[in-house]
């Protein structure tokens, strides 16, 4: 195949979105607040590297370089990563979180339900696959927001602030980079900016039933796409890649 | 109701058609609907096989893909596995061999995918299907948990036997 460096660019943001924010969901197994919540948060990670494994070699093909999936998950650099600062961030409360995934998913259905009519075949392909994933996701998400939003004094406060706490990184979802142009240019991907109505309509519907209140944010993260990220994500890669770098080419 | 014709003949095609899933190993891999072909070419002895994740990240797909090999090997067959994400697979593949056997195991089989894809987060969860325990039979049962054992399971309790129980989430 010949390379297609715009695909490529717009496919591994795809993909590492799903990786940073499966790594950073997996650390909630054993530190949820009940044993359920381990296993559902430990299964929406594994939902989330699945289509980061299925999406690194296909961005490997675009670019022309055969790169394989660990090659992308494990020895790049944080400048080489593309995903969005929202999924890097530290795990804040468990309400935090829940107002994370709220977003992310409810974000990820509007994006694979675009995807389906994308001509790059393999993408259509694990959008069919992902979407039927990441409604269970954001159900999930919503039922605990509502759940914490409209339950105690104490829990509806910690709920505000988790979702507020995650408002200056929403924005960058939703930005037209040059990849993602390119991309619905050519039929492959869709603008991210064409999201957004449909997204915050819905997040916003499951607040309104949680009685939450949606602010605008202060400020707005941004360049992740460019390879720009916060402190968190160089801690972040230290600890996913350590074993595969110390031990070049192990299995087991 | 899904049948198990994808499968070629031969007792090759046979044995991989009855390779358990390493994770519930009371159904095959062909009653499951992941295996999606198998074709043997009996003059060069070769295989090819098909198959798809339940979901994406399913740890389950490497196990199954080196036992199709093991069949396939040990038969002197080379053999080819490849995996298919499209069109994505659906619990309405699993064939009424493998609902049986799942309910027999005590895990209550999916019901029908209704899911038209269109439809945002649920803000309020609604009794949409009745799952029946496989334990009593009773229909009054309350989901535990979205996500139960597995990423393919739900976790439920029986308000009659008081038993917890999986549900396979229909997709």
């Amino acid at each position: 195949m010949a390379a297609q460096p715009s695909s490529a660019a717009y496919v591994l943001g795809l993909a590492d979105d799903a990786m940073v924010y499966a790594q950073r969901l997996g650390e909630w197994m054993t530190n949820a607040p009940q044993l359920e919540e381990d296993m559902a948060l430990g299964n929406i990670a594994l939902d989330l590297l699945g289509q980061a494994r299925a999406l690194y070699p296909h961005v490997g093909s675009l670019d022309g370089t055969g790169r394989s999936e660990d090659d992308f998950a494990m020895l790049r650099d944080e400048r080489d990563w593309r995903n969005v600062h929202l999924v890097e961030q530290e795990r804040g409360d468990f309400g935090q979180e829940m107002a994370r995934l709220l977003w992310f998913s409810t974000y990820q259905r509007e994006l694979y339900a675009a995807l389906l009519g994308s001509s790059d075949p393999v993408l259509s392909g694990v959008a069919g696959k992902a979407l039927k994933e990441v409604r269970y996701h954001g159900d999930h998400a919503a039922l605990w927001v509502v759940r914490l939003g409209d339950g105690t004094e104490e829990s509806h406060r910690r709920m505000q602030a988790g979702l507020d706490g995650v408002l200056p990184y929403l924005p960058e979802l939703f930005v037209d980079d040059e990849a993602s142009v390119a991309a619905a240019a050519a039929g492959i991907g869709v603008r991210p900016s064409s999201l957004h109505e449909a997204v915050t309509s819905q997040v916003a519907a499951v607040c309104e039933e949680a009685t939450l209140d949606l602010h605008a944010p202060s400020w707005r993260a941004r360049g992740g796409r460019a390879g720009i990220h916060s402190k968190p994500m160089g801690y972040l890669l230290a600890e996913m890649q350590h074993i595969a770098r110390s031990h070049p080419g192990a299995t087991w | 109701m899904a049948t198990r014709s994808v499968v070629g003949r031969g007792a090759v095609a046979e044995a991989i058609s009855w390779i358990p899933d390493p994770e519930v190993p009371v159904i095959s891999i062909a009653d499951l609907g992941i295996l999606r072909s198998v074709e043997v070419d009996e003059k060069a002895h070769r295989v090819v096989a098909t198959i798809t994740p339940t979901y994406s990240g399913c740890p389950a797909m490497e196990a199954i893909a080196d036992r199709i090999r093991w069949e396939a090997d040990s038969r002197g067959y080379t053999v080819d596995v490849r995996t298919r994400l499209a069109p994505a697979w659906t619990t309405d593949w699993m064939t009424d061999e493998g609902r049986a056997a799942l309910e027999r195991f005590g895990i209550a089989p999916p019901g029908r995918v209704q899911d038209d894809g269109t439809r945002g987060p649920v803000p309020v969860q609604l009794t949409v299907h009745v799952v029946a325990c496989p334990h009593c039979g009773s229909a009054d049962t309350t989901e535990i948990a979205h996500f139960g054992s597995t990423a393919c399971k739900a976790l439920r309790r029986c308000n009659a036997c008081l038993e917890p129980f999986d549900e396979f989430k229909a997709i």
